[in-house]
């Protein structure tokens, strides 16, 4: 390293000490250890900033604006409040790289990434924030745009930051877990990839999340932290192979069976049968995955697969956590026609939204001030009874419209007998 | 620089993860069939094709310099067959093809500092923020937070002793990018913004941050002569909204900037529908470089939840069968006049019933 004084960092000092991977010793090795005194040297004054705010307890970043050419976002713009003391570090801007889906890497194309990202940046990155980029942290300006250039050139492409939409997530499914009822694969570029431009330029009254899980343990959080949530469901019998039951049963007793997986299902529809296979009342099975997770060997999700859609979730600001709520209760993604129309319930969805959001109000905020009905009105979905957890208890409503709304209940329903035997063959 | 000589970008957006993916998942695409969990840390899946991949999952200090980030490579080269993924929670996972693999696997994490586990009914890899570190609003550290914990917890990481799994978050402001958690800690503001009259006007967008304000505190005002804006500090629930499109707005303090733990959020579906996490706890010092006090409540939420919790039920379904008094006399927390709702909706949270254990 050049002729540089490392700044003292006695606090930081602490955080070396223990048994988990120490994320300032990793510091201290780009400080040290680096053959680029550019990297020695931010990384010595990322050091000095860092010390200086755990003695103060107070952050020293502000924003700005920075971009690629050609995008409106991508970039966290973060330059230093105390930069004179800490120059090295003063321009210190995150990346926001979308990654591949599922999050598959090869080792040649991290060590292809960890060349481009220590030529231009200040060597540390993030597989990945909680939105679901790969995070590069620490670039100057300039830099910005070189670094983008070169991993633009091989594939890399930068995720959304601002009112914008934002970098989708997928869990691992079908690639390696067999509770999967979809391709979330192709469900996450299809529908994240349709919005390139919407992901670059942000022009929406805020910012717009997918997530799509596989199934309804909704590893990736779905339900909670997205506009849009695709999880994969199913709607005919759970599988059961009733010889793998039978042996669980045996090696774990009757006791454990009935006290772990037959009474912990929601709506009590399993039954331990006298010689000890199971019975599933599957009209009431509400796909809650308990009983297939406890026993995977004898139980998987059925045959016949598709989605649930939940729209709206979101955390905090401004008005308080909102869960997504059921929006499309099934639908089939096999064909291209049914990823097309997937696509075309996002697209109704910003497009009302982009039109109907205040500034800087998430989608679930806007459902929560105009009401769902006016929503699905707008996007163009027939009201469901799986939207609810329940109907309305207040009288306090307008309910001249009843007659026409129940003969379009009725017709849709007859509709639906109608079509219905040919949709499944 | 002339716009002509810029390069374009090529919008080429999320990239098909199918060209870095394990051979055998790319064979066995939708095609598994059931897995086990040899030991912590470890996954075994099995195809239709009878195929098997084993997944070795390690955390990491997610915050990877090129260094670790290249050993991460060498072991993947060297031990696995040089594909990885990485979790939801930042950490990397190996796929091998066969069982004679895993063992040197795992000792070559372990020998390089990583810690195998993370799997099954362990204590996961606490998800954590940018702090610090590189956020701009933030009231606490999120990767000094989550290494002073995971040191703590190793263990519940490394094994699989827990009733269920346990998903710890971090937030470092109350934004809560961290999200959802069974155990949440969050910065928790108590005071008021300070509000540096001199910067508003040229820094902020006045009617943009009075409309950001969740209880409409804030009003347009004139200081010295300057337009700037003013803050009603009865109303003021110190959530510090206002402050990332208005740094003048000075929520953060060394001081009155605190932790607060919350529980029982769980994004799955499986048996009782998702739930939001709860207050717990507050008040809680925001104590660099290790914040101790904030680790011995998570620890005494745990151990309690370890004890008394039966298997398969989250924090959240333990809590919904013991109910909320016996959580407050079991870990020994304060009850208090705070953990009472009065946000829109918080009828609900309230006991409208007899029913009351005793
Ligand atoms: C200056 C303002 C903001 C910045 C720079 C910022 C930056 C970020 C970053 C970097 C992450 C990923 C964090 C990580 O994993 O390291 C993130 C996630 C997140 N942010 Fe922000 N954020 C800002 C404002 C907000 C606001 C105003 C909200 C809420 C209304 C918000 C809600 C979230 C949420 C919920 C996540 C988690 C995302 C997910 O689960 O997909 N952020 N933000
Ligand atoms: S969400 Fe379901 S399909 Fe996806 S990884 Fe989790 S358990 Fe598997
Ligand atoms: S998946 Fe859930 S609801 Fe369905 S039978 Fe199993 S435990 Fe019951
Ligand atoms: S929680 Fe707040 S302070 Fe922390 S990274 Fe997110 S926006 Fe920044
Ligand atoms: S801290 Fe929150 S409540 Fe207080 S003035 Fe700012 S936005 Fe309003």
């Amino acid at each position: 390293m050049a002729d540089r004084e490392p700044h003292p960092t006695p606090m930081l000092n602490e955080l070396e000490t223990g048994p988990w991977p120490s994320f300032v010793s990793g510091i201290k090795r780009l400080r040290d250890d680096h053959r680029q005194d550019r990297v020695n040297g931010v990384a010595n004054d990322l050091l000095g900033q860092l010390e200086h705010s755990y003695e103060t307890r107070k952050g020293y970043w502000k924003g700005g604006t920075v971009s690629v050419y050609g995008y409106g976002g991508g970039i966290i713009p973060r330059f230093s409040e105390v930069g004179q003391q800490f120059p090295d570090s003063k321009e210190f801007h995150t990346l926001r790289v979308q990654p591949p889906a599922g999050n598959h890497y090869s080792t040649d194309i991290l060590r292809q990434l960890a060349d481009s990202w220590e030529k231009w940046g200040s060597g540390l990155v993030t597989f990945h924030g909680q939105t679901g980029n790969i995070m590069f942290i620490g670039a100057t300006t300039d830099n910005t745009q070189h670094f983008f250039d070169e991993i633009n050139d091989y594939g890399f492409d930068l995720g959304g930051a601002g009112p914008c939409v934002r970098t989708a997530q997928s869990c691992v499914g079908a690639s390696r877990c067999e509770q999967s009822c979809a391709n979330e694969h192709k469900i996450h570029r299809t529908l994240v990839n349709n919005f390139t431009d919407d992901v670059h330029r942000p022009a929406l009254p805020y910012k717009f999340k997918f997530k799509i899980s596989g199934c309804p343990n909704d590893c990736m959080n779905a339900i909670e932290r997205a506009d849009m949530a695709v999880i994969g469901t199913w709607r005919d019998d759970i599988k059961v192979d009733q010889d793998e039951w039978k042996s669980y049963v045996e090696t774990k007793g009757r006791q454990h069976t009935i006290d772990n997986i037959i009474t912990r299902c929601p709506t009590s529809s399993l039954s331990l049968k006298d010689d000890d296979s199971l019975e599933i009342d599957n009209r009431n099975c509400v796909r809650c995955m308990h009983c297939i997770n406890v026993v995977p060997k004898a139980l998987s999700p059925g045959s016949d697969t598709g989605v649930t859609v939940l729209m709206g979730g979101k955390r905090t600001l401004k008005i308080g956590d909102l869960m997504g709520t059921v929006v499309v209760p099934f639908m089939k993604v096999d064909s291209e026609e049914d990823y097309e129309r997937l696509v075309e319930i996002a697209e109704n969805t910003i497009d009302y939204w982009a039109e109907n959001g205040l500034e800087h109000e998430r989608c679930g905020e806007m459902i929560e001030r105009i009401g769902l009905i006016n929503f699905l009105e707008g996007i163009g979905i027939d009201v469901d009874p799986n939207m609810v957890a329940e109907p309305r208890e207040s009288s306090y409503v307008r309910m001249d419209g009843w007659d026409e709304e129940a003969i379009r209940w009725f017709e849709r329903k007859g509709e639906q007998k109608r079509v219905e035997p040919n949709a499944v063959a | 620089m002339a716009k002509k000589e810029m390069r374009r970008p090529i919008e080429s957006g999320c990239p098909d993860g199918f060209q870095y993916m394990h051979p055998v998942m790319v064979k066995n695409f939708s095609q598994w069939k059931w897995h086990d969990h040899p030991r912590p840390g470890v996954l075994r899946h099995v195809a239709e094709s009878g195929d098997a991949i084993w997944t070795v999952r390690a955390g990491t200090q997610r915050i990877l310099d090129v260094f670790t980030l290249r050993t991460l490579c060498d072991i993947g080269d060297e031990f696995a067959d040089g594909h990885v993924r990485f979790t939801i929670r930042s950490n990397i996972e190996y796929m091998v093809d066969g069982e004679e693999k895993v063992n040197p696997l795992i000792g070559a994490l372990e020998n390089a500092g990583f810690v195998v586990g993370g799997t099954g009914n362990s204590v996961a890899m606490i998800a954590h923020t940018q702090g610090w570190l590189h956020c701009d609003i933030p009231g606490t550290d999120a990767s000094g937070i989550v290494k002073s914990m995971m040191d703590e917890l190793i263990d519940e990481f490394k094994n699989c002793n827990m009733p269920n799994r346990v998903h710890i978050t971090t937030s470092c402001c109350q934004i809560n990018c961290g999200g959802q958690g069974d155990i949440a800690i969050n910065v928790q503001h108590t005071k008021p913004p300070k509000i540096n009259h001199d910067l508003v006007a040229n820094v902020c967008e006045r009617p943009s941050v009075v409309a950001r304000c969740p209880v409409a505190a804030i009003r347009p005002a004139q200081v010295n002569g300057k337009p700037t804006l003013e803050v009603d500090e009865k109303k003021c629930i110190c959530c510090g909204a206002c402050y990332p499109p208005c740094p003048p707005m000075q929520i953060n303090d060394p001081e009155h900037t605190k932790l607060a733990i919350w529980v029982g959020g769980n994004h799955s579906n499986a048996r009782s529908k998702p739930s939001f996490q709860k207050l717990v706890a507050s008040g809680i010092p925001n104590n660099p470089p290790r914040w101790p006090e904030a680790t011995a409540i998570v620890k005494k939420i745990l151990n309690t939840y370890k004890d008394d919790a039966r298997d398969w039920e989250r924090i959240n379904d333990w809590i919904d069968r013991i109910g909320w008094s016996r959580f407050f006399e079991l870990t020994g927390l304060a009850f208090t006049k705070y953990h009472i709702d009065h946000w829109r909706g918080s009828r609900k949270s309230l006991n409208s019933s007899t029913h009351i254990r005793f």
